[in-house]
């Protein structure tokens, strides 16, 4: 009957991500009057979940697990949640998480909304909003199985704290083998990624060439932010296509992004309009970013971005 | 080898999004539909294996009639067929329990999906119809070999990304780094007269029952002004952003 929530951990260290998942997921088993059963998957430590509503933990621990494999993931999940009668599994919306998504729903004969921004308005009929038209409209949505996956999009729900304390369980399921293996994984650890970035600064055209982006890699660094840019940007080669945003490229869903010398195209916006707010830097007042930002300055990038980097280490150093 | 390209037909990027009908029907009233552009990068991929390595490639849409420009736009690109099943479904489980039964049918080894259209963004097809056809599946795909039935994979994570092996058969979910957007191709002439001659089937769905159904849009609430700060006063963004807007 408990909800269940998949919460991911990276080396060991479950995400942020998870918690906003689980307290997705403790909301959800208000509603219906139940407890938060959350799966994790070799993660060190899980004494914080119960800060965030989970009611008891399965704590599968097994080095076979320590490279991702969607199959199998979602199979150790399709077992937790038909041995807990789950009505509802709840996914955050990481890359990983997304891709054992659509495996699971099948494997639980179980509707799937992806992308779900509130609590249910009503879990009977089983009613969520998701975001569509990439973020140009939402969408009420109802699940009509008996069991339902919800995928939450990243920094809508927040984290909401509860009291209480977790119970701990060792779940061993059953492992089947996968067709899918993994090779080998780039992945440069000091970084911030996009995905789960507090803050992203982006570049666009208007810094014309790759040269000029020492400055927005300071300005990250200073604000801890991942760095992001516009598709012509990637496309020209200036930056890798892992940092190219917006309604073709990645999805932002930050508190802050920052664009500096981006015009604001409508396929920009659509990928980052669901980050809280946004600030754009542009020498053109008619650019269409203006009407998309919380606050702006007209001005040239080259002054405007070594004055701010200057300023925020201030800043910071008085605030520290 | 045998590949099947599914095509989402979505209303091109620039499009104004509106809604009818009590909100309820998103308003197809002068907005120009075009192949998802994660999909026309699957395409293009499909077109290498075919020059390259000789493949076959068939393109499918689940949809009305009002999308088989859409599919002749991918014939003319290259794309050796076209299946069109007549249903307009009413979620991603339905798209891929039909997608399903084409693979069965046809006996793909190969079929590349995107990793989601950008109209539903449901990001749920490619993955429900790996299930359901047990074959291999790799979302986020930027890179795709195929060697025999082997498979060399590359596919985003957050962060990085991840070489995968894997065997045919195999349904990827793709995007934009597949190929690159130079290598993107816009029909010519020829092509466009030889898609005439292609053959396009419309097959009957099979009506698997939907298991989510929208019952409403909605827009987003509209923004309030954007507060201007002076170039020289730097500290008052700064203020403003971490007073008023709690960011940072
Ligand atoms: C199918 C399709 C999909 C697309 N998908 C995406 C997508 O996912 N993401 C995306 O970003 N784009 C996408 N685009 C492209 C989009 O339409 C725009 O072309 C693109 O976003 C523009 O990038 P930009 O703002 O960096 O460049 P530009 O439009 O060239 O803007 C540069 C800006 O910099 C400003 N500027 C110039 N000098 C300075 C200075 N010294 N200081 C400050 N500002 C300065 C200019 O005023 C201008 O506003 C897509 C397009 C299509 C057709
Ligand atoms: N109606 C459809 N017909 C054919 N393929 C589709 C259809 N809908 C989705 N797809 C495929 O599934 C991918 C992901 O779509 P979605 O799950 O809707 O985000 C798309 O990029 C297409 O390749």
């Amino acid at each position: 009957m408990s909800v269940l929530v998949y919460t991911e951990s990276e080396q060991g260290t479950i995400k942020k991500s998870a918690f906003e998942a689980a307290s997705y997921a403790k909301a959800v088993a208000n509603q219906m009057g139940t407890t938060v059963t959350a799966v994790t998957i070799n993660a060190n430590n899980t004494s914080e979940l119960g800060t965030y509503g989970v009611d008891k933990i399965l704590n599968v621990s097994n080095s076979d697990l320590d490279k991702f494999n969607a199959n199998t993931y979602a199979s150790i999940l399709t077992q937790a949640a038909k041995n807990e009668e789950s009505q509802v599994v709840i996914i955050s919306s990481s890359a990983d998480s997304k891709y054992i998504a659509p495996i699971l729903a099948i494997g639980l004969d179980a509707g799937y909304a992806s992308n779900v921004v509130e609590a249910p308005s009503s879990t009977s009929p089983f009613t969520v909003k998701r975001t569509a038209f990439t973020n140009k409209a939402f969408n009420m949505t109802t699940i009509n199985t008996d069991v339902k996956v919800v995928g939450v999009s990243k920094n809508a729900f927040g984290l909401v704290e509860a009291s209480g304390n977790a119970s701990v369980e060792d779940f061993a399921p059953s492992i089947p083998s996968s067709g899918v293996t993994v090779q080998s994984v780039d992945k440069a650890t000091d970084k911030v990624t996009i995905a789960d970035a507090e803050i992203v600064v982006s570049g666009g055209r208007g810094l014309k060439g790759p040269e000029n982006w020492g400055m927005i890699e300071e300005l990250a660094d200073v604000l801890g932010a991942a760095t992001a840019c516009s598709k012509p940007v990637s496309d020209l080669g200036w930056r890798p296509h892992s940092e190219h945003v917006g309604q073709t490229g990645k999805p932002v869903a930050s508190n802050l992004y920052i664009a500096i010398g981006i015009s604001g195209a409508i396929q920009h916006l659509a990928g980052i309009n669901s980050s809280k707010v946004k600030v754009v830097i542009n020498t053109d007042p008619e650019a269409p970013f203006f009407k998309a930002a919380d606050y702006g300055v007209v001005g040239d990038a080259f002054e405007v971005v070594p004055t701010l980097i200057e300023k925020l280490k201030a800043f910071k150093a008085q605030n520290a | 080898m045998k590949i099947l390209v599914c095509i989402s037909h979505v209303p091109d990027t620039t499009s104004k999004i509106n809604f009818t009908d009590g909100d309820t029907k998103f308003d197809t009233n002068g907005v120009q539909f075009v192949i998802n552009p994660n999909d026309e990068f699957g395409l293009t991929r499909a077109m290498w294996f075919k020059e390259k390595q000789g493949a076959n490639v068939t393109v499918v849409n689940v949809g009305g009639p009002e999308t088989e420009p859409t599919l002749r736009k991918a014939l003319a690109i290259g794309a050796d067929a076209a299946i069109r099943v007549n249903t307009e479904a009413k979620d991603g489980f339905q798209v891929a329990k039909e997608l399903a039964n084409v693979v069965s049918d046809g006996g793909y080894d190969l079929v590349i999906a995107g990793r989601e259209s950008i109209d539903y963004n449901g990001g749920m097809v490619p993955g429900m119809l790996a299930a359901l056809t047990n074959s291999n599946f790799v979302t986020n795909c930027i890179n795709l070999e195929i060697d025999g039935t082997n498979a060399t994979a590359m596919r985003e994570i957050d962060g990085g990304k991840e070489t995968v092996s894997t065997s045919l058969p195999l349904v990827i979910g793709g995007q934009k780094g597949l190929v690159e957007e130079s290598d993107l191709r816009i029909p010519n002439m020829r092509g466009i007269m030889m898609a005439r001659q292609k053959p396009l089937s419309v097959v009957e769905p099979v009506n698997a029952p939907a298991e989510t159904a929208s019952v409403k849009f909605e827009k987003p609430a509209p923004k309030g002004a954007v507060t201007l700060v002076e170039p020289d006063n730097i500290d008052k963004l700064i203020d403003l952003l971490h007073n008023e807007a709690k960011a940072i």
